[in-house]
């Protein structure tokens, strides 16, 4: 068995030389231990290796990409990854520019998963198991704990080289209670960043979760209509993401016409209190990073401005097409696919309302917290609450069963008309598009009410 | 690719009283298509080995794509075992498996520019028909070895291969999007790219003008395509066996019970020749059977692997699925729902006010472990005395699939294939819950 090599000098000189308009490589090594509980079992256990690398080439606007596990010879593979861009390309390419860099970035841990032990690991979601399934009328449980340490080697044939390393801590704690043929969940997704302490003090959130699901059988339906809707900071953060965040990544727009006359900055899209900025250089989230998998610094990119759209998340490809500049948003999940454009840390900046000001107005409506899910047609969303309330004359009122908010984004943005002062981040999440999935993103806002938005059951 | 007898060897060595080394190799070949023309050539070499052990009763798991990575991957196996599951399995000795076509070599030897051509020309005879359509796609080759050996004497291997083809348009007036788009899969390199054109055909016929929908309970069809989408994950979910035995899956208690109406039929199959999801085997040497899971409206039977069979006090049907970097899950291999004797246009018209779903968007969002779907309609049409009258917008339905098939008003007679793994037929509901935003 040859062992693969991960040298410096023999990746740069792989990827120069070649008759190509561009070319890269990088190389991933990620390993990632995991505990999956269902019920009373501890039904899964282990530690995965995923290594391997990737070449991608750019000729008369054509891309041509390989990955593979064996990393021998890395110079052939950029070869075949040019010959493949050649075959496709009849056009011209063009590519945003990007300074070259050379940057080994040092992972800053705060607490060290790698640290701290299986057998610790373990205890902590024994206990948290053990917790949720005490709570009488709980069935069963879903507990997940996963940590990833990866790191990539990027460099291309303009002279880059970046080492990076990220750790990722993810969690979700699930309750299901049972009566009759009746069944109710309740659950919560957590993230971070080269961080584990978060880990070690779930404990109330373990009770919270398993009563709120015994609650839910006692809940009764909302009945479904058009509602003027309150969601809290975690599935504000989803909202975000779903019904706008993907209609800025611009891969959707830059060869589509008809989609640039939608999307063509200065389009008023919100009320003038409403501005949503994306950034991986907004530090210690779960879509922070310095450099993007394109080699691309990372940024802060306004993407609407008191209401109006001003800017939008760019891979290099379609920053040059537009002519803007590029924003640090090409990514991929790993060495199987080539980067394409994605959110990292997208959010909805603090306007001046407390929570009072939101609902004290509401006579009859939802206030919806927590995330379940949510994806996108670009012009409509759908996106899942955890849990949900209905507000009568001003005040959050009885626990409804789970709800589902639907609507148009042009509409919809426009009609959220209050914005509160209490910003915070889903760091649960992972976002899929193009096959690849979960990427790890955030999401944020604060508390927010739409008018006029479609509620059904879950 | 590593030798599975070596790490068995290994893993012995360590201690382990038995193991199981799982290989994949993988070579596909994605041919992609944007804005209506090629835009890259992709090819993706993967390989890896999953190891599982047993070792004091306990299963540890390890898994690496790293070529050459015996130590490594034996030690991480061996270092999770004492936190691991309790084994109530023991790894299958060598058995009859069936004769199963998974493999086509014209997929193997089916030429990129061959690949190039087909989606270039389906993309252009889509355009013919609506020259303002903008199409994304894909052309998929996929060939692939999947290996297992285990310490019991179970040695196994196939080839497969499948060939991919979806095509997505997207057609924008002023701020309304309209998708159309279809997939087919299969083993071999032959792929209908007639119905293919033919459904985008019908897609966009019907939606040349928006209808609305006003909050009520109605009649609600489901094309096969909107069957795969929203109904079929939260049915599947409660015949896991896994679910059933923790008291998860609303079905737990209830085989042999006449749960939905009698014309329902549905098995898994995974020996169907030349599906993209057939196997001699499953993902722990199992041998592939036919899997009777709802007879005429009876609850036949549930699917298993080795570990929730031996924990139910049942036997594998053969239904572990697994990814390289993880432990196997049960799943649906090849699902087939039997058709009925209603053509859809029938349906359609015996309908005074009603809605026909294609594609249900966030379905997969609710309680599915209890059977609950919603989604908004992203493509879907108004059903008006009789006749479909235009696609609907910001329109939701919702409701539970063991309810809604105890309640089935018709099944269609006309089946296809959906994603080259669902085949079923339309399915039609008396009354179901629709909510609209109507402006």
């Amino acid at each position: 068995m040859t062992e693969a090599p991960a040298l410096r000098e023999d990746i740069e000189a792989a990827v120069k030389g070649h008759n190509a308009d561009y070319a890269e490589l990088r190389i991933d090594d990620t390993a990632t231990n995991r505990l999956i509980y269902r019920g009373k079992e501890l039904e899964e256990i282990g530690r995965t290796r995923n290594f391997g690398g990737c070449a991608r080439a750019l000729v008369n606007g054509g891309w041509g990409f390989v990955s593979f596990n064996e990393t021998a010879d890395l110079r052939a593979r950029v070869q075949e990854a040019v010959e493949q861009a050649r075959h496709v390309g009849k056009e011209t390419s063009v590519l945003a520019p990007v300074e070259p860099v050379v940057d080994i970035v040092p992972v800053q841990v705060l607490m060290d998963p790698r640290k701290i032990t299986l057998a610790k690991k373990k205890e902590i979601f024994d206990d948290y198991n053990e917790k949720m399934l005490s709570v009488d009328g709980v069935t069963s449980t879903n507990l997940v704990y996963g940590d990833s340490d990866k790191r990539v080697t990027f460099a291309n044939s303009e002279g880059s080289y970046i080492e990076q390393e990220r750790i990722d801590v993810i969690s979700r704690l699930s309750a299901t209670a049972r009566r009759n043929g009746d069944m109710q969940q309740a659950s919560m997704s957590l993230g971070a960043l080269n961080d584990f302490s978060y880990i070690d003090t779930l404990g109330d959130a373990a009770y919270l979760i398993a009563n709120r699901a015994v609650e839910l059988l006692n809940a009764p339906y909302v009945e479904p209509g058009v509602y003027p809707v309150v969601l809290d900071p975690i599935l504000a953060g989803v909202f975000c993401h779903e019904a706008f965040g993907h209609l800025s990544e611009s891969d959707f727009v830059y060869e589509n016409d008809r989609m640039k006359e939608i999307m063509v900055l200065g389009r008023q899209f919100g009320q003038s209190h409403l501005n949503i900025v994306d950034g991986a250089a907004v530090p210690d989230l779960r879509g922070s990073f310095k450099y993007d998998d394109e080699g691309t610094p990372a940024k802060q990119t306004d993407l609407i401005r008191d209401g109006i759209l001003v800017g939008r998340l760019h891979s290099r490809e379609t920053a040059g097409k537009m002519g803007e500049p590029p924003s640090g948003n090409a990514r991929a999940i790993d060495y199987r696919f080539p980067p394409i454009v994605r959110m990292t840390n997208t959010y909805i900046e603090e306007a001046g309302a407390s929570f009072e000001d939101i609902i004290g107005d509401v006579k009859l409506g939802v206030y919806a917290r927590n995330w379940y899910g949510g994806t996108t047609s670009m012009e409509m969303f759908t996106f899942s609450a955890g849990e949900a309330f209905m507000i009568r004359d001003g005040k959050v009122a009885e626990l409804v069963r789970p709800v589902k908010l639907t609507g148009n984004l042009f509409t919809t943005l426009m009609n959220i008309d209050a914005i509160g002062r209490d910003l915070d981040f889903n760091q649960g999440g992972g976002c899929g598009k193009g096959g690849q999935s979960p990427l790890p993103v955030s999401n944020g806002s604060p508390h927010i009410r739409i008018q006029d938005c479609v509620v059904g059951e879950r | 690719m590593s030798d599975l007898s070596a790490i068995l060897d290994a893993t012995r060595a360590a201690g382990a009283q038995q193991a199981e080394a799982y290989q994949v190799a993988n070579e596909e070949v994605p041919v992609k298509f944007e804005a209506n023309r090629l835009k890259e050539l992709n090819s993706r070499r993967t390989s890896g080995v999953a190891l599982r052990v047993i070792a004091d009763g306990r299963v540890g798991f390890a898994s690496s794509t790293r070529p050459g990575d015996v130590d490594d991957l034996v030690e991480a196996a061996m270092e999770t075992v004492p936190f691991g599951p309790e084994a109530h399995f023991d790894f299958p000795k060598q058995a009859e498996a069936p004769m199963v076509d998974t493999f086509d070599p014209a997929t193997e030897t089916f030429a990129i520019d061959e690949m190039i051509k087909t989606g270039q020309t389906l993309i252009d005879a889509i355009r013919d028909i609506e020259a303002d359509l903008q199409c994304d796609g894909q052309v998929r080759r996929l060939v692939g070895t999947v290996t297992l050996a285990n310490t019991n004497g179970g040695r196994y291997t196939y080839r497969g291969s499948m060939l991919m083809l979806w095509m997505h348009g997207t057609l924008i007036r002023g701020t309304d999007m309209l998708f159309v788009g279809d997939v087919d899969a299969s083993a071999s390199p032959v792929l209908d790219t007639k119905r293919i054109i033919e459904t985008v055909s019908w897609q966009l016929e019907h939606s040349r003008r928006n209808a609305t929908m006003r909050t009520a309970d109605m009649p609600v069809i489901f094309t096969s395509t909107g069957v795969a989408d929203a109904l079929v994950m939260p049915l599947t979910l409660a015949f896991s066996g896994r679910l059933v035995h923790q008291g998860q899956s609303p079905l737990a208690g209830k085989l042999g019970d006449a749960l939905y109406d009698q014309r329902f039929s549905m098995h898994d199959d995974a020996t169907i020749p030349m599906r993209p999801a057939s196997r001699p085997f499953d993902d722990e040497g199992v041998a592939s059977r036919r899997i009777p899971l709802v007879d005429k409206g009876v609850v036949r039977s549930f699917m298993y692997d080795l570990q929730t069979a031996g924990l139910a006090k049942t036997d594998s049907t053969g239904s572990a699925e697994r990814s390289l970097a993880s432990q196997p899950n049960i799943s649906t291999t090849s699902l087939v729902v039997d058709a009925g004797d209603t053509t859809l246009a029938e349906m359609v018209s015996g309908v005074k006010e009603g809605l026909l779903v294609e594609d249900l968007m966030g379905a997969g969002q609710g309680n599915v472990m209890g059977g609950d779907f919603s989604g908004n309609v992203l493509l879907g049409y108004k059903i008006e005395n009789g006749e479909i009258v235009g696609r609907v917008k910001d329109t939701m339905v919702a409701g539970n699939v063991h309810e809604a098939l105890a309640n089935l008003s018709a099944i269609g007679s006309e089946s296809r294939w959906v994603n080259g793994t669902i085949l079923t037929p339309p399915l039609m509901f008396e009354r179901m819950a629709v909510s609209a935003k109507s402006e």
